[in-house]
């Protein structure tokens, strides 16, 4: 019994560690290009196809793909906020929205005519595999990988936004990008430069989610009204914030799977309802 | 002012639309009328929420989902009558709306969104899990009974002439409420919301009323299409259909009084049309949504009502 409680809880860790990434990703895009990235769950979905079809077709093996996915998925993204998203700027926030879920149709509709339903497994690299008997779990090596991996990256960016140069520009931009630019930094170019990276940091979580679930044209899709949720239930306010709130709410959704596994689906929705009813500004968000 | 301007054309525009209504089911396959009208009271329910108060609900899905589901178990498990049904599923989805409009609009903007489209996946969950619902099957073989016990609803023409008197019930409730005091109160919401609430306006609970109007009338449109296609599925409270009622407004033009009816009727000959491409179909809709929010915000009654207006100077 108290094996599948570990077992859960350490999926609840691995799925809380993706909500964080992706909630980050999702808050720091919001915060300097005011535009909800709706396609954040497509292009995960295409992070994991970018791997999984590396590795089927031209044999390209997990660590590469580790870093050559997020580089095609952050260029791709590159190229839609040069083409589309840069023409919504200044219009309300909920065009971005509205442009970005359609982008998810496109994305998701040809995935799905090409590889239609079925997942496709991705195997654990060989470096990876096995695992440790901890006397109280069985510990799978691969899946302690992701966690760590997953919060290092997340305290990275914490660093990187908080104590550096360029971490001092991005808090600037969101505050005021017309001041500034006044000061002479590239704003236009930041903007693209933060959401390639916004976008390349989904792709990075989901080639190391690769392994754990299968590769599907709905993975992305299933995953981002979560990420929503989460976003609505942590605020966008701070990032120590958002980090909490995805890992605690993939936590609680661990143990219910123990508990209830019926309502592990709507766990998170319902947590969401019950922190708009006590706290409508979210756990760390400041009313606005 | 805009009412004023857009009166006389918009009259016009409507008789047009009833004289089609009337003629439809004699042109095209009545099943098809049908969709089309209970896809058109939908998003012109949804346009109250999203054109006429600014309020951008991305799972409205829930309401009509939820409401086809609630009508045909009423009449199939439980053999209640079909007004019955339809009055049950109505309001099931009133008091949904309640419940989770009270919850969203305790934000703003694309929290909103984001609140909404969550609340929805709840619904989803729970019909994919109820025992009721019959879950990947769906809910099938309702019957469509009869209407009072006097006429009898499986007959296409007749079922087909239900459907358009609620859809104009369903248009005239929306045509009214856009028309009235409470109306220009949520555009002064949409425009300007920090001065609707100095001047005294519980915009609150203005929003509040906006959403559960839309939803009951969304509810509406569900418990008449579960009686036309007789079964309800999951993607009737999929976030694919919520996204669709979000195309469906735009491409009309949000905003309008016709527009949404106008979107509804290209989305699903869209779809109709496109139906043996398969997945191409999301692609498709996908990639008008995007020309739609880049290229042509007004959509094609805005734009209409844009050319009238320059071309007589109004």
């Amino acid at each position: 019994m108290i094996q599948a409680l570990f077992g859960q809880l350490l999926v609840g860790l691995i799925n809380g560690s993706f909500y964080a990434l992706l909630s980050l990703g999702l808050a720091i895009i919001f915060g300097l290009l005011n535009v909800v990235n709706f396609a954040h769950g497509a292009q995960y979905m295409m992070g994991a196809f970018v791997a999984w079809m590396g590795l089927s077709y031209l044999g390209v093996g997990y660590w590469w793909a580790l870093l050559l996915s997020p580089a095609a998925v952050g260029l791709v993204g590159i190229a839609l906020e040069r083409v589309l998203i840069r023409r919504l700027y200044g219009l309300d926030p909920l065009y971005g929205l509205l442009l970005t879920f359609g982008l998810t149709l496109i994305v998701e509709g040809l995935f799905h005519h090409a590889y239609g339903n079925s997942g496709n497994a991705y195997p654990v690299p060989a470096l990876l595999q096995g695992g440790v008997n901890l006397g109280f779990m069985y510990l799978p090596i691969y899946r302690a990988w992701v966690v760590v991996v997953s919060l290092v990256v997340c305290f990275g960016s914490w660093l990187v936004i908080e104590k550096t140069r360029l971490g001092a520009y991005l808090r600037a931009g969101t505050e005021n990008p017309r001041l500034l630019q006044a000061f002479g930094v590239n704003v236009p170019f930041m903007f693209t430069v933060t959401y390639g990276f916004g976008v390349a940091r989904a792709a990075f979580a989901v080639v190391m989610a690769a392994p754990i679930y299968q590769v599907t044209p709905t993975m992305g899709a299933n995953l981002i009204m979560v990420v929503f949720a989460v976003v609505v239930i942590g605020g966008m306010g701070s990032i120590a914030g958002s980090i909490f709130t995805g890992v605690g709410l993939g936590l609680v959704e661990g143990i219910t799977k123990y508990l209830y596994p019926e309502a592990s689906n709507v766990v998170i929705f319902v947590i969401m309802a019950l922190v708009l009813l006590l706290r409508p500004a979210g756990l760390f968000g400041r009313e606005r | 002012m805009r009412a004023i301007a857009g009166r006389r054309p918009g009259l016009l525009g409507y008789a047009v639309l009833v004289a089609i209504g009337l003629v439809a089911p004699f042109v095209v396959y009545p099943v098809f009328a049908m969709n089309v009208l209970c896809l058109a009271l939908f998003a012109s329910a949804f346009n109250l929420l999203l054109g006429y108060t600014g309020l951008l609900s991305f799972g409205h899905a829930a309401f009509i989902g939820s409401a086809a589901y609630v009508t045909g178990w009423v009449v199939k498990g439980w053999g209640l009558p079909v007004v019955v049904g339809i009055l049950a599923g109505t309001a099931f989805a009133t008091l949904v709306g309640f419940v989770f409009g009270s919850l969203a609009i305790r934000r703003a903007g694309i929290y909103f969104a984001m609140i909404t489209l969550g609340l929805a996946q709840l619904i989803y969950f729970l019909v994919v899990q109820m025992p009721w619902t019959g879950g990947e099957d769906g809910l099938q073989g309702v019957p469509r009974g009869t209407l009072f016990g006097v006429l009898d609803l499986s007959d296409k023409y007749a079922m087909y002439y239900l459907v358009y008197a609620v859809f104009l019930f369903g248009f005239w409730i929306i045509h009214r409420t856009i028309d009235s005091p409470f109306g220009h109160v949520l555009r002064a919401i949409r425009e300007n919301e920090p001065r609707a609430l100095s001047l005294g306006y519980d915009v609150n609970r203005f929003k509040l009323m906006a959403f559960v109007i839309s939803a009951g009338l969304a509810g509406l449109a569900g418990s008449l299409k579960v009686l036309v296609f007789q079964f309800a599925s999951l993607s009737d409270v999929h976030w694919h259909l919520s996204g669709t009622v979000v195309l469906m407004t735009l491409l009309g033009g949000m905003g309008t009084v016709t527009g949404p009816s106008v979107g509804a009727l290209l989305v699903v000959t869209l779809e109709n049309y496109l139906a043996s491409l398969g997945s191409w179909v999301t692609v498709i809709t996908g990639a008008v949504f995007v020309v739609c929010v880049l290229a042509f915000r007004r959509g094609i009654v805005g734009e209409i009502r844009a050319l009238v207006r320059r071309s007589f100077s109004l």
